[in-house]
């Protein structure tokens, strides 16, 4: 076979992603029929820039799902195939079977992997760990911020100053700390992972108990509940056998984390946590002064009925908008980590280990590089324009 | 004003010990000691010798005796074995038998020594610093002029297509990590594959002798990603400037808007930039560590690199130790620039 011309590779990788233009349809035509009634979601159509961020963050979404489940991916992510090591974009495969691609479309790497394969799965990566791990900070950060911003006192300082200290520490020099091979043995990452997924059970707990503790007929299955799938879903999540932590018996343990992920997911939501603490607290301090949070201390609600039901709803704007920057910072802090070979395995298709191994030939070959640089780049790009998007239009009213 | 700075002052030697702990307690757990045993006496050593081997140095000690050692505030491990030959910690640069001083920690400038590099870790990080200095030195030249002019430009006129333009291209530069924008520079400029090779890819000579062609590219990719965010604070308070009461009477007497801009607005819209140009320093240690890795210059981010990753624990130690130095100090530096510049803001 001939290899392709510009166009046709530009054809080709067009149709392999048509799951993601059609999905990509249906959301817009969706939402911009209903956008009336979709709140700060829908205003987003209202701006253009808005509406290139969230396109550009819904096709990275689309393609790490339709990638997971084998849709767009043109090869195995991982199989060599020989002849094709540092082959150019277009080059056909030496011999095809059946049903197989045909072609490598940007090109093979220098182990003769598929590029475009390897970018659509570490879109994957991304995808799944990224917002995760944002969530997981967002979590730690409001439920140690809300207390120190509304009591303010001794609480306060010790809070900001353990999370100074933190965003003290060069973030590059504490993930060598914490994500190399000997400190990982030691289950130093596993006792912190131990210590921060618990914090979303305390969120979760604290929520509805100060909402429903007046209803103890209705809060109490609640709260069993709801807390019995989570801590459930902890346990499963923060024992591994074999690691540092291992406490449910195997058969009880639904999912494993890989350890290198866990270890990534631990030291990204580390590194964020603080900001985000930063952030509530400050919110928390300024809305504290309300006349609303008056009216609700004069009626006798309880402190955490204030923090969580008045403080938290009113400060959703920028802590909104903070989200989707934090989710691109997140994603730059995972590529940073692949970059230097830290935590994730070294065939792991993702962004930043396949940036690090392209630049070794940068020189006299570039097709290895070049698209996991830009898939990072348009990725962290859409969701700062969506964080501009809804600051604009969360201004508005 | 005095006792602000002495408050933040003592503040901050509370955070240097803490974080200089931590780092210390992370690199002495006991599977890197292993490792150190094993890289610096023999592979093939039991672990029962390994353990003697970390004995006989001192490392099995509590953590915290033997980071009182480091520091330098309590005398130095000494070990005497079955000879009688005394052998410890601050016996390094004399010989057995000759008196070696009672403490030898970083308050008496004894950094440690390198086993990657086989040097006093002291000399490899004032070598080492200086070199990132002078790329520092000239990524704040490119940098911060740059993001002031294009920031005051965007939020001179806010909505116009300048401001658009401006904007975007903050935006995109925020957006872009170093070892990103780095490895689409040097694809660009520097490969032979796409031939226009106006610069070099690597930074290594420029070590010794840097210019243009060899000290551009890192310094641009450094600054790119810095430029963006201090863009957009400049930005941002420069329009909050241009809206202000004493900005409209200027306009309504007649004054040239170049004049207002210059004169008014100008030193009004400055002093929250300042702030974030001085807490950009933390950022930019990161970057410099990813571009001198990219580049290849062997600066202080390298250093950190090689230490971290040769399990290098002495000179660890020493580049963290400067590291959260600067981190602080320009907290610091910040917070009293900040007050001085903005005379609403009372210390209390």
């Amino acid at each position: 076979m001939e290899p392709l011309t510009i166009m046709e590779i530009a054809v080709r990788v067009f149709y392999q992603f048509t799951p993601v233009w059609i999905s990509l349809v249906i959301l817009f035509a969706v939402s911009v029929a209903f956008k009336r009634r979709l709140g700060l979601y829908g205003k987003l159509f209202d701006s253009p820039i808005g509406m290139i961020g969230f396109g550009l963050v819904m096709f990275w979404v689309f393609t790490g799902i339709f990638g997971a489940l084998d849709l767009i991916v043109t090869h195995d992510p991982l199989a060599q195939i020989s002849g094709m090591k540092n082959k150019g974009p277009g080059t056909p495969l030496p011999s095809v079977e059946d049903g197989g691609y045909g072609w490598y479309l940007l090109g093979g790497d220098n182990l003769a992997r598929d590029v475009f394969s390897r970018m659509i799965r570490g879109a994957w990566v991304v995808v799944q760990i990224a917002p995760l791990a944002t969530l997981f900070a967002f979590m730690v950060g409001i439920t140690l911020g809300l207390p120190a911003g509304y009591y303010g006192g001794r609480l306060d300082t010790l809070l900001s100053f353990l999370a100074n200290l933190i965003l003290a520490f060069p973030v590059i020099l504490l993930f060598y700390l914490l994500v190399t091979p000997e400190i990982v043995a030691t289950g130093v990452p596993n006792y912190m992972a131990t210590l921060l997924f618990v914090f979303p059970i305390i969120f979760v707990g604290v929520l509805l108990n100060s909402r429903y503790h007046t209803q103890p007929r209705f809060r109490t299955p609640l709260l069993a509940g709801v807390l019995g799938v989570m801590v459930w879903l902890y346990l499963s999540l923060i024992s591994e056998a074999g690691s540092a932590v291992s406490i449910l018996p195997g058969a009880l343990d639904i999912f494993d984390i890989p350890g290198g992920i866990l270890v990534v997911f631990v030291s990204v939501v580390f590194v964020n946590s603080p900001t985000v603490f930063r952030i509530v607290r400050g919110l928390a301090m300024d809305i504290k002064t309300r006349d609303y949070v008056a009216a609700a201390q004069t009626r006798g609600e309880g402190p955490w009925y204030i923090m969580l039901w008045e403080i938290l709803p009113n400060a959703r704007g920028p802590l909104i908008v903070d989200f989707c920057l934090r989710i691109g910072y997140t994603t730059i802090l995972l590529g940073t980590l692949g970059f230097f070979g830290l935590g994730l395995p070294p065939e792991s298709p993702d962004w930043g280990s396949t940036i690090n191994e392209g630049r070794k030939l940068l020189s006299i070959y570039l097709h290895p590089a070049l698209p996991p640089a830009f898939a990072l780049l348009s990725l962290v790009l859409g969701l700062n324009l969506l964080a501009d998007g809804l600051r604009e239009e969360s201004l508005k009213d | 004003m005095g006792l602000f700075i002495l408050r933040r002052a003592g503040i901050m030697l509370i955070t240097a010990l803490c974080l200089t702990f931590v780092v210390f307690f992370l690199t002495n757990l006991y599977p890197n000691l292993e490792k150190l045993g094993k890289t610096q006496g023999n592979i093939r050593m039991t672990d029962a010798q390994v353990e003697t081997w970390l004995d006989r140095r001192g490392y099995l000690r509590p953590t915290v005796v033997k980071y009182g050692e480091w520091l330098g505030v309590l005398p130095g491990f000494t070990y005497t074995d079955s000879d009688g030959n005394l052998t410890g910690r601050c016996f390094r640069d004399s010989q057995p038998g000759e008196t070696a001083p009672r403490f030898c920690g970083i308050l008496q400038g004894n950094w440690g020594y390198s086993i990657v590099f086989k040097q006093p870790a002291g000399e490899i990080i004032a070598t080492r610093l200086t070199l990132t200095g002078k790329l520092m030195f000239w990524v704040m030249v490119l940098m911060v002029p740059t993001a002031l002019i294009v920031g005051v430009l965007a939020g001179m006129k806010e909505g116009s297509r300048t401001d658009r333009t401006l904007t975007t291209f903050s935006i995109v530069s925020t957006a872009t990590p170093e070892y990103v924008s780095g490895v689409i520079l040097i694809a660009v400029f520097a490969s032979s594959a796409v031939g226009l090779k106006w610069f070099k890819g690597t930074a290594t000579s420029a070590m010794d002798d840097a210019n243009f062609s060899n000290f551009f590219l890192p310094v641009l990719t450094i600054s790119l990603y810095g430029m963006g965010y201090i863009a957009r604070m400049t930005r941002a308070s420069m329009t909050e400037v241009m809206t202000a009461q004493y900005i409209r009477t200027a306009r309504l007497k007649g004054v040239r808007f170049s004049s207002i801009v210059l004169k008014h607005a100008l030193r009004n819209a400055l002093i929250a930039p300042f702030t974030v140009i001085m807490l950009q320093f933390p950022w930019l240690l990161n970057g410099v560590v990813i571009v001198e890795t990219l580049f290849n210059y062997k600066g202080f981010g390298w250093t950190l690199v090689q230490a971290a990753g040769n399990n290098d624990i002495e000179l660890l130690l020493a580049v963290s130790v400067v590291s959260v130095i600067v981190v602080l100090v320009t907290q610091l530096i910040s917070d009293i620039g900040y007050v001085y510049l903005n005379p609403r803001i009372r210390v209390s």
